[in-house]
């Protein structure tokens, strides 16, 4: 795992100070409310519904049981005792006090985390593979790209007023974990045919209120030009983003006005332009960020046999576990999706216990997903059941990776004040519903996500099943969408007509569902059926 | 309007600044603003007749005069670059790293918190217009 040395250190020990500073001169009166917000944003600190809320960033997603105990410790001292992991690989806060914002910076400081740039019109925390450093389909570890995009983008000086915010994706894989076409940049590390590491430029994806797939605009950038091409990508963004209107402010609206040619046709000539200013890191950099990424000591010969007697064991096994690169060895997913559950959200006990259970069984290093799940990378295969024995325990063993149960939900009007409807009760009635059905194991891989407002902080447009909360008349309402995917096989998902309530949305997910189940085909997922037969077989089933 | 910093040792430009098109007009104008929405570069065949450039911004939040001062000096200007308008303690060492070396806020600025912003960071981790080594260039040093 990457490690602070003095520098990062130092940076992020002046950037608490900063902002205790910006915190006293607003309490002075010498900066006004509209000065004061944009500089909290970018330290993470949201003003919602009820109290503030502080997100945390956790890079690329990965985290070591030192971090998640503090992150624990946090949720104790200044919170109600939980917090909430979300869909960029970070954490958030629901009730903080802003007069203890500057302490919990401090607290962060220590185990080497921050809240930088997780909010604002600036390069936010870059995420990548939850699985990066353990897939068994992974080309190389992305991460030390991510980690050398994190320090150039950490208070670039040029780049943080951007028309709007700004989040990059990495992986190294073609299996995408991390929906990266749906990043204002995504970055894949490539092969060429020469056998030499590059990155695949994607920019111009995003969800909200105008989903867009990022286009390719460059196949191969060569490692050592990285930062360059970044810069390139980002000056034209800077200079040419839309200003005149926040909702068309993001790169994906530059990128769709500019058209794709046009926009790497720009991107092109400032590249050449930068590539003679020397904002390119030494090489050197990037190898001394790799040595922290290193495989940690697999055992030798590890035993991949699992003993499969108790069949609540062995269902987690099939359901939460993945094939690792290391023989004898898998990546084992702690499901934070309790049936009935909060998605996302987990106790200061659970986190604790994850982290130790980490430190036991995974090396010492946890990630977050964009699911809302955490990963233990590294798991031996004989030390599963005792993993899973201490998870059920703490309720945190529910077998559901990737089912209907596995639902990405935003706060929405829970906690959040922009949203139209609350997601998270949604969430709970459904995987009530098929959890007392039984019919989660049958339907296999089915990603459910759900929205309380058109700006898709909760990924509906990109789910198997999406849900979007709308207000009609006053009125929470759900509309219900199919077809979409953030992975490999990115697609963004349709409307299926007239929304629904609180209950009949519920149901309405259960019909489609039966419709699968009909139409179905050896081996096919729901979004398979769909992507066959069609929109039309859903819809007369749901409006008869 | 508030007292000007100025980090430089030459001459003040006398005379007000004009717009981007006016100083194209004039061949004889050393002093030119550019707006948020101006190109910078429209600026780069005519350096050498240049002294002093305003960066206007309007609202803080409009960042667009950061890359302008970049472009222009890493076109190798070197004459004053005068950040102008809703300019605030909190922008001050960003802008000072994309190349500009005096400020005119609208509003008077407290001197203490000027001279904290600049000395806030010890390292920067990026290269930019100015001459600070990045954090991955000591490390390897
Ligand atoms: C509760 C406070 C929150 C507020 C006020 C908020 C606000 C917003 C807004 C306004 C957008 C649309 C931006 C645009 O399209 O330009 C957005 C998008 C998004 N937010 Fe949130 N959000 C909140 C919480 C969250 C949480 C908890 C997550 C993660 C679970 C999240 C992840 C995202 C993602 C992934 C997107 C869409 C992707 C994109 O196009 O960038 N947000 N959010
Ligand atoms: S999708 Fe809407 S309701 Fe949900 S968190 Fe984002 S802004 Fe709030």
């Amino acid at each position: 795992m990457y490690q602070y040395d003095q520098y990062d250190q130092a940076m992020v020990d002046a950037r608490v100070e900063e902002f205790r500073d910006q915190a006293r001169r607003r309490l002075e009166g010498k900066l006004t409310e509209a000065q004061f917000t944009p500089l909290r944003l970018k330290n993470g600190l949201y003003l919602q519904l009820h109290a503030y809320m502080l997100r945390v960033a956790i890079p690329y997603g990965t985290l070591d049981s030192r971090q998640m105990h503090a992150l624990a410790d946090i949720a104790d001292k200044y919170d109600r005792g939980y917090g909430h992991f979300t869909t960029r690989q970070n954490i958030q806060y629901n009730w903080i006090k802003l007069e203890e914002a500057a302490d919990i910076l401090a607290d962060l400081a220590k185990v080497e985390m921050h809240a930088i740039q997780t909010s604002g019109n600036c390069i936010r925390n870059i995420s990548s593979d939850h699985f990066a450093g353990a897939a068994a389909d992974e080309l190389v570890d992305p991460r030390p790209y991510a980690e050398i995009l994190r320090q150039w983008s950490s208070f670039h000086p040029e780049f943080n007023y951007l028309p709007r915010k700004f989040k990059i994706a990495v992986i190294a894989s073609d299996t995408d974990r991390a929906a990266m076409r749906l990043h204002d940049i995504g970055i894949q590390i490539v092969q060429n045919d020469a056998g030499e590491l590059g990155a695949a430029f994607y920019v111009g994806g995003g969800m909200g209120r105008t989903p867009m797939i990022a286009p390719c605009i460059n196949p191969f950038v060569p490692l050592d030009q990285l930062v360059t091409y970044s810069e390139a990508c980002l000056r034209v963004y800077n200079r040419y983003g839309r200003r005149d209107n926040k909702f068309k402010a993001r790169i994906k609206i530059l990128v769709h006005e500019l058209g794709a040619e046009e926009y790497t046709r720009q991107v092109e000539e400032e590249f050449a332009h930068l590539l003679e200013q020397g904002v390119e890191p030494p090489f050197a950099e990037l190898e001394r960020i790799r040595t922290f990424f290193e495989d940690p000591l697999f055992e030798a010969g590890a035993s991949s046999d699992i003993d499969r007697s108790d069949p609540d064991f062995a269902l987690w096994v099939d359901r939460n576990t993945v094939a690792h690169k290391a023989d004898g060895y898998v990546s084992a997913v702690i499901s934070l999706k309790p049936v009935g559950g909060i998605p996302g959200d987990a106790t200061a006990e659970q986190m604790h216990l994850m982290a130790d259970l980490a430190k036991d069984y995974s090396f010492d290093e946890l990630r977050v997903m964009h699911t809302q799940n955490i990963v233990l990378p590294h798991v031996r295969a004989a030390d599963l059941h005792a993993l899973w024995t201490a998870l059920d325990v703490a309720g945190l063993g529910a077998p559901n990776l990737d089912t209907v149960e596995d639902i990405i939900a935003c706060p929405g009007l829970d906690y959040c004040s922009l949203a139209n409807a609350r997601s998270i009760p949604v969430a709970q009635r459904i995987s009530e519903r098929f959890a007392k059905t039984g019919k989660t194991e049958t339907l296999g891989q089915l990603k459910l996500k759900i929205s309380g407002c058109i700006n898709a902080c909760g990924h509906h447009h990109a789910g198997h099943i999406g849900i979007l909360g709308v207000d009609r008349k006053g009125v929470e309402n759900y509309q219900l969408l199919l077809g979409g995917s953030e992975a490999e096989d990115v697609s963004l998902a349709k409307i299926t007509g007239p929304g629904f309530d609180e209950h009949g949305i519920v149901d309405a997910v259960e019909t489609v569902t039966t419709v699968y189940e009909r139409e179905r085909e050896d081996g096919e997922r729901f979004l398979d059926t769909y992507r066959r037969i069609g929109m039309n077989p859903f819809k007369e089933a749901l409006y008869g | 309007m508030a007292e000007l910093l100025r980090y430089r040792d030459d001459e003040t430009v006398d005379h007000p600044a004009v717009t981007v098109d006016a100083f194209l007009d004039q061949s004889n104008a050393n002093a030119v603003r550019i707006e948020p929405g101006d190109d910078a570069r429209d600026l780069l065949p005519h350096l050498e007749r240049v002294a002093l450039v305003e960066v206007n911004f309007p609202a803080f939040g409009d960042g667009r005069g950061y890359s302008s001062a970049r472009i222009l000096r890493e076109a190798g200007y070197d004459g004053e670059l005068r950040a102008v308008g809703d300019v605030l303690v909190d922008q001050l060492a960003y802008m000072r790293r994309c190349g500009f070396d005096a400020f005119e806020p609208d509003q008077q600025l407290d001197k203490d918190d000027v001279q904290a912003a600049f000395d806030r960071w010890p390292d920067v981790y990026q290269s930019a217009a100015d001459d600070r080594t990045p954090i991955w260039t000591k490390r390897h040093a």
